[in-house]
């Protein structure tokens, strides 16, 4: 059971599953803001994949950036025009806006492209394998775990080494402090966003690469997924995001060869049913984080 | 330099400053005292701009700071010291500092004054990599006014920092601010230690429910009687 094959699957998912959680909780920290619209982010960069490609198919690579930026665009956008204006009302308010950006968005796919499925482009890699030591291993599953390696080292250094990073986790712990340092509270909440589109739009990329379509209810998935993460990680903490995505992708497989066939459907109850487990035991999440849970007013 | 007028401000319902007036001068030490409620946070966080005053002026060096945010506060010159302290205490103390260094932008300047911190608090020379969560209450407090003192303020603003502090604690940071003051720093100090802050204050305004109950030197509110009156055997 605990093949190569297996853990590779695992970490694979396990890797998607931290990229989705730290884009979530990036912003959480900030405004405690479960943002609602985060799963659209990835639909956008579907969505920007596919019309790229039928209206003048560039290289992937290009597609696959301009996708990514599309999605850390709209994610600034629905800062700026949706929670903006309602940041200093209630936390239900910016709730209820985050369900409004996210019902507009998928309307707006629905109306202006199909509800049905559309089929995006995918670069050959992705359905290519390599073999190693007499086990075949799927390019996708290796690109994927190496590019949100870079992408955690990488979010890392920014951090704990710009002053930016650091004016970001200085948010996260007391945000009114931070404004008393003289950071302005637009900029740390606009680095939020992007930052966490940036997240959103990289995992797009893999996340259509598994269907190789796009649906306006795409996003629905992997919100859930990086809810269930960072509850299970600790929603105060960058560190539990990513180990609560890990676990979440490697509870996840495991239940995947241990369910017997009848049970494989039921799969997402029995996830819930760990989730419960683990906060009964941990309420505050495995990790946990800093944050005062004080709200920006 | 800093000129409060009528100043106005309340939480909801609740009217919490009544009209005060006050004025810091430069390289002054005035100190704000008053019972608990008396409105000497609500003062300072108005100051700040974390409030917004309903009515009343604030101007700093004659520039008006009403409708102003935190932000450009701090920008200006004016750094607050909070009660209760709020150093970032999952950010390490070199990570606290360089957030108190915010508005400043030059790498050999932060250097410099790294240097002239450690001089001023060498524990923290000590913690340098330590998560300011960890650090003792006093430790926090050296770190919470090296933060503010990291942006160069022109006015600081510091809210009862012997707060919760052992007595030699509180002997330390009364030698601090008063080292601060002769280095010529501008300081506004609300405390409960009223004894210890005549000793070193120059100027002191004694609020009461929200208005100034009386104002002048030191040595005047010392013999008048004042704080007596106000503070009924109360704190003191
Ligand atoms: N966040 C708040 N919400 C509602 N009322 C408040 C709030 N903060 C302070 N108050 C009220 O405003 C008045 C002034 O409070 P303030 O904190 O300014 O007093 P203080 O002089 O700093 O007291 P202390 O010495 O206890 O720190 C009090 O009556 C207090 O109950
Ligand atoms: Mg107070």
């Amino acid at each position: 059971m605990l093949s190569v094959e297996f853990l590779l699957n695992a970490i694979t998912l396990g890797s998607l599953c931290a990229l989705l959680a730290l884009g979530l909780v990036i912003v959480y920290g900030i405004l405690k803001l479960v943002n609602f619209a985060y799963g659209e982010l990835i639909m956008i960069t579907g969505y920007t994949l596919y019309l790229l490609n039928s209206a003048a198919p560039l290289p992937w690579l290009v597609m696959a950036l301009i996708g990514v930026l599309v999605a850390m665009f709209t994610s600034y956008s629905t800062e700026l025009v949706a929670f903006r204006p309602v940041r200093t009302k209630s936390l239900t308010a910016m709730l209820i806006t985050s369900f409004a950006v996210s019902t507009l968005l998928q309307n707006a796919a629905l109306l202006l492209i199909s509800p049905r499925a559309r089929a995006v482009p995918l670069p050959k890699l992705f359905s290519a394998s390599v073999t190693i030591l007499g086990i075949a291993i799927p390019w996708r599953n290796i690109l994927t775990i190496l590019t949100s390696l870079i992408l955690l080292v990488g979010l890392t250094l920014l951090l704990k080494k710009t002053i930016l990073g650091i004016a970001l986790r200085a948010a996260a712990d007391n945000f009114q402090m931070t404004r008393l340092m003289g950071v302005p509270a637009n900029m740390v909440i606009s680095a939020a966003f992007v930052l966490s589109g940036l997240m959103a739009g990289i995992v797009g990329l893999f996340w259509v690469g598994r269907t190789a379509s796009v649906t306006p209810t795409i996003g629905g998935a992997p919100l859930l997924i990086a809810f269930v993460a960072t509850v299970i990680g600790g929603m105060n903490s960058l560190v539990g995001a990513v180990v609560g995505g890990y676990i979440y992708g490697v509870i996840f497989s495991f239940l995947g060869v241990m369910l017997p066939q009848s049970l494989l459907d039921y799969r997402e109850a029995f996830m819930f049913l760990v989730v419960i487990l683990i906060l009964l035991f941990r309420p505050e999440g495995l990790i946990r984080g800093a944050g005062t849970g004080e709200r920006v007013g | 330099m800093l000129r409060v007028e009528n100043l106005q401000a309340s939480y909801g319902a609740i009217l919490a400053l009544k009209g005060i007036s006050i004025e810091v001068n430069e390289g002054e030490l005035v100190a704000l005292i008053g019972v608990n409620g008396a409105g000497k946070t609500t003062l300072l966080s108005t100051i700040a701009g974390i409030l917004r005053p309903i009515s009343g002026k604030i101007s700093f060096r004659g520039e008006s700071l009403i409708g102003k945010s935190p932000e450009d506060i701090v920008r200006k010159g004016i750094s607050l010291v909070p009660e209760g302290r709020d150093i970032f205490s999952s950010l390490t103390v070199e990570e606290n500092l360089r957030m108190g260094a915010f508005v400043r932008r030059d790498r050999l300047e932060y250097q410099r004054d790294l240097e002239k911190i450690f001089a001023l608090f060498p524990i923290l020379k000590q913690r340098l990599n330590q998560l300011g969560g960890t650090l003792s209450g006093g430790e926090q407090q050296q770190l919470a006014i090296a933060r503010a003192l990291m942006s160069h303020p022109s006015l600081l603003m510091l809210d009862e920092p012997s707060l919760g502090l052992a007595p030699a604690l509180v002997d330390q940071i009364f030698e601090l601010i008063t080292t601060l003051h002769q280095q010529g720093t501008t300081i506004l100090l609300v405390e409960q230690n009223v004894d210890r802050t005549l000793e070193i204050a120059d100027r002191v305004y004694l609020l009461q429910t929200g208005k100034v109950k009386f104002s002048g030197t030191a040595a005047e509110v010392r013999h008048q009687g004042e704080v007596e009156k106000v503070y009924l055997g109360g704190i003191e």
